[in-house]
């Protein structure tokens, strides 16, 4: 890997976290779980990195099988982290004041 | 524009759906939205990462997707919503195994010669942190679901292991990097970071949990981020230092919550039966006065604004629903009732917002501790539900007090405190409150649920 290429890598990584502190500074504290469990949904993309790992290799070797497993947790991660997101987020909901029986 | 630049083109969209996603999170109206979103920047990428020209076979991943798919989905659909935390630490842990997974396929599917020193660097940090993330998040979700002791597992040398076992783990990375091909430095090295994770996080108590579950949170998508940089991905470099940022500042925001450093909080053992703290005799005097259901019911019903503090007792006794029921009663009999929110309350933050979200309370009625502290001097009666340490004057009173300095909710300024309890032992962090021996607490000791339906019935009758 060049230099070039590390540079631009540490310049998109540098600008990500602070886009990322940014954006979670304006999140108030009522959506602190969903953000919490939403963004590790979002860590779940991994999953590129499984995918390319099993599906590369030609036939099943070593990486593919490492590969395999990684796409299986990085699924998990990525499906259970935005259904319950999602579950917690159908629950906020605004009402009227007044009740009616 | 080749395959690969439009891949990378759409790993561009999908970075900017997450970024979009998180934004909209901002507000409860717009937040479901963003949620999608962030959900399509996830489908968008997987899809661009399939039609690479380098894919050879699919069988593996659909099987493998499947079966992923099948357990995140009934974990996340069977789910208690006050076992979310939990939920949220393993499925975390999960992110973490899967990167390090993913860069131990690398370092089997690449020649060793071939490794740049930079790459095997960032490989060596994906492996270390995605490993650490993984047992860390287990051991978190152990001790939030009771499985092992809440309370911190302290030993004598305890940091001094943790520091050895850090250092040989450095130690290895550097023989690896000199050497890619010593394959049993490598695997040492997964070892090791794997029993760090245990290590490192039991002797944080759980009333900790939900810094460190944030703290794990922001690990994986550091780890991301490093594999990101070993397999030369822009996308996972962007993401992962994006949930690494953001997890670290939800960290800090939590940290500040309770007045403490993040390293007091990872080296503190807080919570630890402190046996010290008995002899000083600065323990609050006199003693906790129990009340029965019917004398509180009579301080409610003359009262004409009520805020309600609830806390992880109402979590543990599933009370939220019939907390919302006499929320609602309250509200029909002309009784202003709102609900003070602590920052910590809970086992993760914001925690106590879903659940009463899940019972279906207007979430314009939850104030956040800082909007509604001023009030409770002009509130008739608080009612504390199962919270402990987040209403302890002590924090404000007493400089020996470990938690001297948090910001805490003034309840005791009401003019009375009803206190729900379910025994005279103490907080999470194992402290005295004097809140409970003062002359206008009212305690109702039992189990949360059980006190909420005889109050309500009490009330209606």
């Amino acid at each position: 890997m060049d230099t070039g290429t590390i540079i631009i890598g540490l310049t998109i990584f540098v600008l990500a976290c602070f886009a990322g502190a940014e954006l979670i500074s304006k999140v108030p504290q009522t959506l602190h779980t969903p953000l919490m469990s939403g963004s590790n949904a979002i860590s779940g993309i991994a999953i590129l990195g499984a995918l390319l790992a099993t599906g590369r290799p030609e036939a099943i070797d070593a990486e593919s099988m490492l590969g395999f497993f990684a796409v299986i947790f990085a699924t998990i991660n990525v499906v259970g982290g935005y259904m319950v997101t999602d579950r917690m987020l159908q629950m906020f909901k605004k009402k009227k004041r007044k009740k009616k029986e | 524009m080749s395959t690969v630049n439009i891949i990378d083109f759409v790993y561009l969209i999908s970075a900017m759906l997450f970024m979009l996603g998180i934004k909209n999170l901002s507000s409860p109206a717009t937040a479901k939205l963003g949620n999608k979103m962030s959900m399509c920047g996830m489908g968008v990428a997987i899809l661009a990462t399939l039609a690479s020209p380098d894919m050879f076979g699919y069988t593996m991943i659909i099987i493998a997707i499947a079966i992923g798919a099948a357990i995140g989905g009934y974990a996340a659909v069977k789910v208690e919503m006050t076992s979310v935390p939990e939920m949220v630490a393993l499925f975390n842990g999960c992110g973490g195994a899967a990167s390090a997974l993913v860069a131990m396929a690398e370092y089997n599917g690449t020649a060793p010669d071939a490794f740049a020193g930079f790459t095997i660097i960032t490989l060596l940090l994906s492996i270390i942190i995605g490993s650490l993330t993984f047992t860390g998040s287990i051991i978190a979700y152990t001790k939030l679901q009771g499985i092992i002791s809440t309370r911190p597992i302290t030993y004598t040398g305890q940091q001094i292991v943790n520091a050895g076992i850090l250092l040989a783990t450095v130690v290895l990375a550097y023989m690896v990097f000199q050497n890619p091909a010593n394959g049993l430095a490598f695997y040492a090295i997964i070892l090791l970071a794997l029993g760090l994770g245990v290590l490192s996080v039991i002797p944080i108590g759980g009333a900790d949990m939900p810094v460190i579950v944030s703290l794990l949170n922001s690990y994986s998508g550091l780890a991301v981020s490093m594999t990101g940089f070993a397999l030369n991905n822009n996308a996972l470099i962007i993401v992962g230092s994006l949930v690494g940022a953001s997890g670290l500042f939800l960290t800090k925001i939590m940290c500040d919550a309770m007045n403490r450093s993040l390293a007091n909080v990872l080296f503190g053992a807080f919570g630890a039966v402190d046996e010290t703290a008995a002899d000083t005799g600065e323990g609050p005097t006199g003693s906790m006065k129990g009340f029965e259901v019917e004398d509180v019911a009579i301080a409610i019903e003359n009262a004409e604004s009520v805020i309600i503090v609830p806390g992880y007792g109402m979590a543990a006794a599933q009370a939220q629903h019939v907390t919302r029921e006499l929320g609602d009663f309250l509200i029909e009999e002309g009784i202003d009732v709102r609900y003070a929110i602590h920052s910590v309350a809970g086992r993760m933050p914001g925690h106590m917002n879903v659940l009463l979200a899940e019972a279906d309370v207007s979430y314009d009625l939850l104030y956040a501790m800082e909007d509604i502290n001023d009030d409770f001097s002009t509130t008739d009666v608080a009612i504390v539900i199962g919270a402990n340490d987040v209403v302890n004057p002590a924090a404000k009173t007493n400089p020996s007090s470990p938690i001297y300095g948090m910001p805490v909710l003034d309840v005791e300024l009401a003019r009375t405190v009803v206190v729900l309890k379910r025994s005279m032992n103490v907080g999470f962090a194992g402290i005295e409150n004097e809140l409970f021996f003062k002359d206008n607490t009212m305690m109702l000791f039992g189990d949360a649920k059980d006190s909420i339906q005889k109050l309500f019935t009490e009330l209606k009758g």
